[in-house]
């Protein structure tokens, strides 16, 4: 009764109030109206026509002006109005939700939960969505890959989101982790467990390697020498045949075992150890969830580090260097583990992209990759770890949805490839993120710790 | 970690008498020898020695652009001076020079915090996480620098409880406990300053220093203001070099007054002092020292003043 009440005394303000706005709206069009008019006199009133004679003889075309008035009025008019009920409703909307939690922080804390279980059933989930784990191969392939965009969104996260450094060679670590384990297990003939833990301190090496003298660099100058470094790494892959086998690149890179048993048909394989008929899908699924755990550890480090002593460090560093300093933190120690822990995982997801492809080359070091990387951090939300998820998957998920979409091939015409376009899909949602969420997907900062309890 | 020690040991002087100018307090914390800066063809500070006591508050005052602040960055490091030295002798026994320590070696090993003129908080980190932040050394050292963190041992846990207690502490002293876990950058300005005072009181000094900690303030805040100096002295044994306009907050809680006018020490005393000094009203006032007698009565300086903080 009480709410009824209340808008009925509510509802004649609101209807006088739209009256006035309508009729400021009538004036603000006829003004709309009025100066078309006065633009369209000297360019379209008269035409000008080749007369009987020599001269130039003017046809009035006041008829066309009329119209353009006409339109314009109309244009505007309905601009305004549908602009006003847009922010009416965001204005009910907001007094609606005042006081409850931000609906994206809502959604984040629903959000990752969800995704954590999609992303741990999913190759059951494309088992019993086209029929057969042979047949899901192609959404597990996905997962794979969009899975090594997450743990490098995360481990760039840290160094970008966190500790504030902007890397734009970040793809460098990346390819030192791959070739790392190309060139140990080829040369060396070491396993891939081996491998793994070699190919992060290699790449740590390198972070820190590039980071002692880069470090006291800020901002733009720090970004140019990361993207110089980038490019250094690949040209040298490129041009150094003897070592990394040039541009043609490393191939014949041993598979990864699950724990010393190989993925083959015959004697001693991992179908006959453990009774199974041999099927080349079980090492994808094996592949699958070694990226799901190498991303986890890389998630669950970073929220750790969050809320340890040198992870706050690296978010004081990003707030303020010079206050840092005044705190007794040595600057440029902590900004070198960061460099140094986020070129690690970059190793790691490297050595897993070598053992995934059996084959590296400097073609998928790119500068590119760097850029798609730097771009899921930002688009997620710098240290959102939901958000860059989130972004990974949209980023790299969605050009190669788009690939499956027939309907657009039937739009745009058989040969219509949705890759090619994916630069364009970038810039594209970049402009949007800038307008909507200029901080991210999810830029909601969660404390590291809490005075009532133990935080996030 | 080696680097750091053997930076220590060049660093650390036991010998040596103390050279700077005579009187002063007996047993200081802070001898500023002979201090010059130049910037190119400018300086900023010229041959400026001065010290400051154990236990004591002392100001640093002077017109705009005397050079306070360019001191200032000296001692803490952000500067390296021209010429001079800087001595810090602790309780211990320690002594430090510090215009040959790293920046941050100042903070950590010296124990010389400040705070800044225009506020350097964490914006974005909550009122608790900026005091944690500045707890880094200790809390660095309990995590293992961060394995034991990782795993979660209970070393890490038992320190950072009391990190937090002491945390919990100097926010309760500041009044912002019902703002804990709000971003430090929400909070109105004379909480933000007050809460930069915590932060450096969260590492432990032996020295304090504050780039004018008054300013931006109204009367209340700074009465507040002087409470929490006062307190830190007393309750802490910190010793407090400040510099500051507010002559409100200058006169009541110093111990002891420098003042410099472009770059030059021209008066050193105790209030009483500083307040009769001719040099300083005529750097302060800018008059001929003739005039200065009628202009102290027209501005009540000496007659009113004197009388009620006497």
């Amino acid at each position: 009764m009480a709410t009824g009440s209340t808008i009925g005394a509510v509802a004649p303000t609101v209807g006088r109030r739209s009256g006035a706005a309508f009729a400021e709206m009538l004036k603000d069009s006829a003004l709309f109206a009025l100066v078309t008019l006065g633009l369209s006199i000297p360019v379209v009133a008269y035409r000008t026509d080749l007369g009987q004679g020599t001269g130039l003889e003017l046809t009035g075309r006041w008829g066309v002006v009329a119209g353009l008035c006409l339109a314009v009025f109309v244009l505007r008019l309905g601009q305004r109005l549908i602009l006003g009920e847009v922010s009416r409703r965001r204005e009910a909307h907001r007094i609606a939700t005042a006081g409850a939690p931000p609906v994206v922080a809502r959604a984040g804390r629903v959000l990752g939960p969800l995704t954590l279980i999609v992303a741990l059933t999913l190759p059951l989930l494309a088992a019993l969505g086209s029929g057969g784990l042979s047949e899901g191969r192609y959404w597990i392939d996905l997962g794979i890959l969009i899975l090594t965009y997450v743990m490098l969104g995360w481990g760039l996260n840290i160094v970008v989101g966190l500790a504030g450094l902007l890397d734009l060679g970040y793809v460098a670590f990346y390819a030192v982790g791959a070739y790392s384990y190309a060139l140990l297990s080829t040369g060396f003939g070491l396993s891939f467990w081996i491998c793994l833990p070699l190919a992060g301190l290699f790449a740590a090496a390198f972070g820190v390697l590039l980071g002692f003298p880069v470090l006291r660099l800020r901002g733009d100058y720090l970004a140019i020498v990361t993207l110089a470094f980038g490019e250094i790494i690949r040209l040298v892959l490129i041009n150094w045949v003897d070592f990394s086998g040039g541009a043609a690149g490393l191939s014949s890179i041993p598979r990864a075992s699950f724990f010393g048993i190989p993925f083959t048909a015959g004697e001693g394989g991992f179908a006959q150890t453990f009774g199974l008929t041999f099927n080349p899908i079980h090492r994808i699924i094996f592949l699958y969830y070694l990226i799901l755990v190498l991303a986890l550890v890389t998630n669950l480090v970073t929220l750790r580090m969050r809320r340890l002593p040198l992870g706050r460090a690296w978010e004081a560093l990003r707030e303020d260097e010079i206050a840092c300093r005044s705190l007794g933190i040595d600057t440029t120690m902590t900004k070198l583990t960061a460099f140094a822990l986020g070129a690690m995982f970059a190793g790691f997801a490297g050595s897993f992209f070598a053992v995934r492809q059996g084959f590296v080359s400097p073609e998928s070091f790119n500068f590119l990759e760097s850029a798609i990387i730097l771009a899921i951090v930002v688009l997620g939300g710098m240290g959102s770890q939901v958000g860059v998820a989130i972004a990974a998957i949209v980023m790299v998920g969605a050009p190669e949805l788009l690939r499956n979409l027939s309907f657009l091939k039937a739009v745009f015409g058989e040969g219509f490839d949705p890759n090619e376009y994916r630069l364009l899909l970038f810039g594209l949602a970049m402009v949007c993120m800038m307008v909507w969420r200029p901080r991210g997907l999810i830029s909601e900062r969660s404390p590291s710790v809490r005075l009532g309890g133990r935080g996030a | 970690m080696t680097l750091a020690t053997g930076t220590t040991r060049l660093a650390t002087l036991q010998d040596e008498p103390p050279a700077a100018s005579p009187g002063g307090p007996a047993d200081p914390i802070l001898v500023v020898d002979h201090l010059t800066m130049r910037f190119g063809g400018l300086t900023a500070v010229g041959d400026l020695s001065f010290k400051v006591g154990r236990g004591d508050i002392t100001a640093l005052i002077g017109p705009n652009g005397a050079g306070k602040t360019t001191v200032f960055n000296c001692i803490t490091g952000f500067y390296k001076p021209t010429e001079g030295m800087i001595r810090l002798s602790q309780a211990g026994g320690e002594t430090y020079l510090l215009e040959r320590l790293p920046g941050h070696d100042v903070n950590r090993l010296a124990r010389v915090a400040r705070t800044f003129q225009n506020i350097r908080l964490f914006p974005q980190m909550t009122v608790l996480e900026n005091l944690l932040v500045a707890m880094h050394k200790p809390l660095m050292r309990a995590s293992g620098f961060s394995l034991a963190g990782i795993l979660g041992l209970p070393v890490y846990r038992r320190a950072q409880e009391e990190a937090i207690a002491k945390a919990a502490g100097w926010i309760a002293r500041i009044g912002l406990t019902h703002r804990a876990d709000e971003p430090a950058g929400d909070l109105p300005y004379g909480d933000q300053r007050r809460l930069e005072i915590a932060r450096a009181m969260c590492t432990d000094p032996v020295l304090l220093c504050l780039d004018e900690p008054a300013a931006g303030l109204n009367p209340r805040e700074s009465a507040d203001l002087n409470t929490l100096l006062r307190m830190i002295r007393d309750e802490y044994g910190t010793s407090v070099l400040l510099i500051e306009h507010d002559m409100s907050v200058v006169m009541k809680i110093s111990d002891r007054i420098v003042v410099l006018d472009y770059g030059i020490k021209i008066a050193d005393g105790t209030p009483e002092e500083i307040r009769n000094d001719t040099r300083v009203i005529a750097a302060y006032l800018g008059v001929d020292d003739e005039e200065v007698a009628a202009v102290e009565a027209e501005v009540g300086l000496v007659g009113t003043s004197a009388g009620t903080t006497a």
